[in-house]
């Protein structure tokens, strides 16, 4: 051992790699609902549709047909495991797009429902699968009339694949769309959050939290209809689910040019996905959900909203947790508990558990 | 679980906040050793809310970030063989290497998996007796036992498929390291409590009398961390250079004895490269002879793989506390957790990232051109 480590260490030559930059090929956190999602959509799909309805970029797209105001909207369902605490790929499958279109104010009406089965996978799983998607579409209201079957070889698939598009109707006098958001808007969540996500985890990796953590997927609809009967002046609807609430409060920041700052405190975060997340090194901000939603409400309304979703069973637990504000355009920043900042980024693709 | 609450009460926090503004009578600059504590520091706005005077120098304890260049292309060589199931914890995953990380290896259609312990990469090698199954065995003196004992329990088992791709780093050469370096601003140690609570506090009181330094074992929480600058600074106020233990619910002054006999049996000092610094002597871990045949290195035959690191950011002094991360050119503008130029901008626990994601408000205001703020649109 030298007497002085300068002798062998040359602090002038410390240096660090060239970037990696494209990756040219799809990686898992291009399906994450960050900032790798967004580019996929920015650079690929948006230039090659080439639309102004799409480049609104909400849940649903509204249009106007026939002298309706329509909205419309699809999602694939790829989860695995196919069953898990708190529900199943089916009941993802419509509560999902049934949320999306609720998202924009739409009484959701119609559901399509189209499978890609891999060869091998048990009936039985496919009818427990339909099943829970009937009982949800009852439950959330919707018809599910029209659908389709693949089924692709063996190895080729992950046992069941689901794609599920919608329609509802939009009420008059009802505009909800990111853009909207404004500064001095109330912040407000259903009800806590990161239980979906950690579910999945809880079973996906075979990890235990002390309690089981089941799923909060459930359909939104009928907690929006009470909301819109307080008032018609909603500005920002979002279900957070890849990417959490911190990938869905950075969209609307970045859509309104506004910013939002949320009291950590008053976020609901259950103790099981708390423990969870510390175990791992992950931020429940950014923890999927499938049952709640995120609304930037005028400060006048806000008091009176949370009042009829704290009436509703899916927002018992609502909870107004920030503000929109003029400061910082396009950031999301958190007062912590202690009386510092800290800005929630957009996620870049999946989260990744922590080393230590 | 109840201590995460009670280890960030806000009232604690602030009469902690406030001795430590009562106490410092001049500017200090303490290091944080680990990348956890440099997470939580961040995450919690401790370093906003500590008296000027206290500057938190951010140092080169993430595994993730000082893994060389070289051993993360040799990775990427192993985990792209077809017959291979490569492990890795989580945050390995988009580390860059020379044109790629593993991400994009698993992407081209190789078997890389997310995995919380060795021992599940074990449980994968005793499953798929017809596969190659690698773990990545990074880190510090924290989670280099539980390595030791996949190898242990592979050998116990006759497992012939399970090997580890070994870049284990230890702690107290990196702080000589740090120590002898010319401009070095260092003046007080928070030592990395995880680590201490496996290896114990023999090896810091030799370090800290020959620099004349205080060393405080550190915790994770606020709390815990406010205690550790808080004794730091009372130290250094009164002349003093002892190492303290302000994590005794976690750290006893032997460290786990089993732990540390387990390494001893599996592992054998080595001198290290790490990203951004440079070879260390004496600063890692490698597999004794006993254990050559779970050698990855060996195995799979990429030890001539040899990586020339470019000169491109300034993580280097960002490791050594030099400078901040804000203060590099490329921060948030061309070196983003999206597009990284250095490891400390990709890991969470990196210095360059976590000042990324929780103060890029006080950053120097971004170029038009490839800016953070603008390389995202929002998504559907």
């Amino acid at each position: 051992m030298p007497e002085r480590l300068a002798d062998v260490v040359d602090p002038a030559n410390w240096t660090c790699p060239a970037p990696l930059r494209d990756q040219g090929v799809v990686v898992m956190g291009h399906g994450g609902g960050g900032a790798l999602s967004a580019e996929l959509m920015e650079q690929i799909f948006t230039p090659a549709y080439g639309n102004a309805t799409l480049a609104g970029l909400a849940d649903s797209a509204v249009l106007e047909l026939g002298g309706a105001r329509l909205a419309f909207s699809t999602d694939s369902y790829v989860v695995r495991p196919l069953f898990f605490p708190g529900g199943c790929l089916g009941d993802l499958a419509v509560n999902g797009t049934v949320n999306d279109l609720a998202m924009s104010g739409a009484v959701p009406a119609y559901l399509s429902a189209a499978f890609v089965l891999e060869e091998g996978v048990e009936l039985s799983v496919v009818e427990r699968i339909a099943r829970s998607m009937g009982a949800a579409a009852e439950a959330a209201g919707v018809t599910i009339a029209t659908g389709d079957t693949k089924v692709v070889e063996s190895g080729h698939g992950d046992g069941v694949y689901v794609t599920t598009a919608g329609v509802g109707l939009v009420p008059a006098g009802v505009d909800i769309r990111p853009q909207r958001a404004r500064p001095g808007d109330a912040v407000i969540i259903s009800g806590p959050i990161g239980l979906h996500g950690v579910a999945i985890m809880s079973v996906r990796e075979g990890l235990e939290f002390g309690v089981e953590v089941a799923s909060d997927t459930a359909p939104l609809a009928g907690l929006v209809a009470a909301m819109l009967a307080v008032t018609p002046d909603v500005h920002v609807l979002r279900d957070p689910t890849r990417g959490g609430l911190g990938a869905s409060l950075n969209e609307i920041a970045r859509a309104s040019g506004t910013g939002v700052r949320l009291q950590e405190r008053a976020i609901p975060v259950p103790d099981a996905v708390a423990n969870a997340c510390g175990f791992l090194g992950l931020d429940p901000l950014y923890v999927a959900n499938e049952g709640r939603l995120v609304a930037f409400v005028p400060p006048s309304e806000a008091e009176e909203v949370l009042a009829a979703m704290r009436a509703h069973p899916q927002g018992a637990g609502a909870t107004r947790i920030g503000e929109c504000v003029a400061e910082h355009p396009g950031m999301v920043v958190v007062a912590t508990g202690l009386g510092g900042t800290r800005v929630v980024d957009l996620p870049l693709g999946e989260q990744l558990p922590r080393i230590c | 679980m109840k201590y995460i609450d009670e280890f960030n009460d806000p009232q604690l926090a602030r009469r902690l906040l406030d001795e430590i503004r009562a106490t410092a009578t001049r500017p200090w600059a303490l290091m944080e050793v680990c990348g956890g504590q440099t997470h939580s520091i961040i995450r919690h706005g401790i370093d906003q809310l500590l008296p000027e005077q206290i500057e938190l120098i951010h140092g080169p304890g993430c595994p993730v970030c000082v893994t060389p260049l070289e051993v993360i292309d040799k990775a990427l060589e192993i985990a792209a063989r077809p017959g291979v199931i490569f492990c890795s914890f989580g945050d390995m995953l988009r580390v860059p290497g020379t044109d790629r990380d593993l991400f994009r290896v698993k992407g081209e259609g190789g078997d890389v998996r997310v995995v919380y312990s060795p021992l599940d990469a074990l449980e994968l090698a005793r499953r798929n007796p017809d596969r190659e199954v690698v773990f990545f065995a990074i880190g510090f003196e924290t989670t280099a036992p539980a390595n030791a004992m996949a190898v242990h329990q592979a050998r116990r088992l006759g497992l012939t498929n399970f090997s580890l791709l070994v870049s284990h780093v230890r702690v107290p050469p990196a702080v000589e390291a740090i120590m002898t370096a010319p401009e070095c601003r260092v003046q007080g140690f928070l030592a990395a409590g995880h680590v201490c609570s496996v290896m114990g506090m023999a090896e810091y009181p030799e370090l800290a009398e020959r620099f004349r330094v205080p060393m405080v074992v550190t915790g994770f929480e606020p709390l815990d961390i406010l205690e550790g600058i808080r004794r730091a600074v009372r130290q250094l106020e009164r002349g003093e250079h002892r190492v303290e233990n302000a994590y005794p619910r976690a750290v006893r002054e032997e460290g786990n004895p089993a732990a540390v006999r387990m390494i001893e049996e599996v592992f054998e000092v080595t001198d290290r490269s790490w990203r951004g610094i440079g070879r260390i002597p004496a600063s890692g871990w490698r597999l004794t002879d006993a254990f050559r045949a779970y050698d990855a290195e060996h195995r799979f035959d990429v030890s001539g793989i040899r990586t020339e690191e470019p000169a491109e950011c300034r993580a280097g002094e960002v490791l050594q506390g030099l400078i901040k991360p804000t203060e590099c050119a490329a921060f948030g503008t061309t070196c983003t957790p999206r597009t990284p130029l250095g490891a400390t901008m990709v890991s969470s626990e990196g210095a360059c990232a976590a000042y990324y994601l929780y103060r890029r408000m006080n950053a120097p205001a971004p170029q038009a051109d490839g800016t953070a703020q603008q390389e995202v649109t929002p998504v559907a």
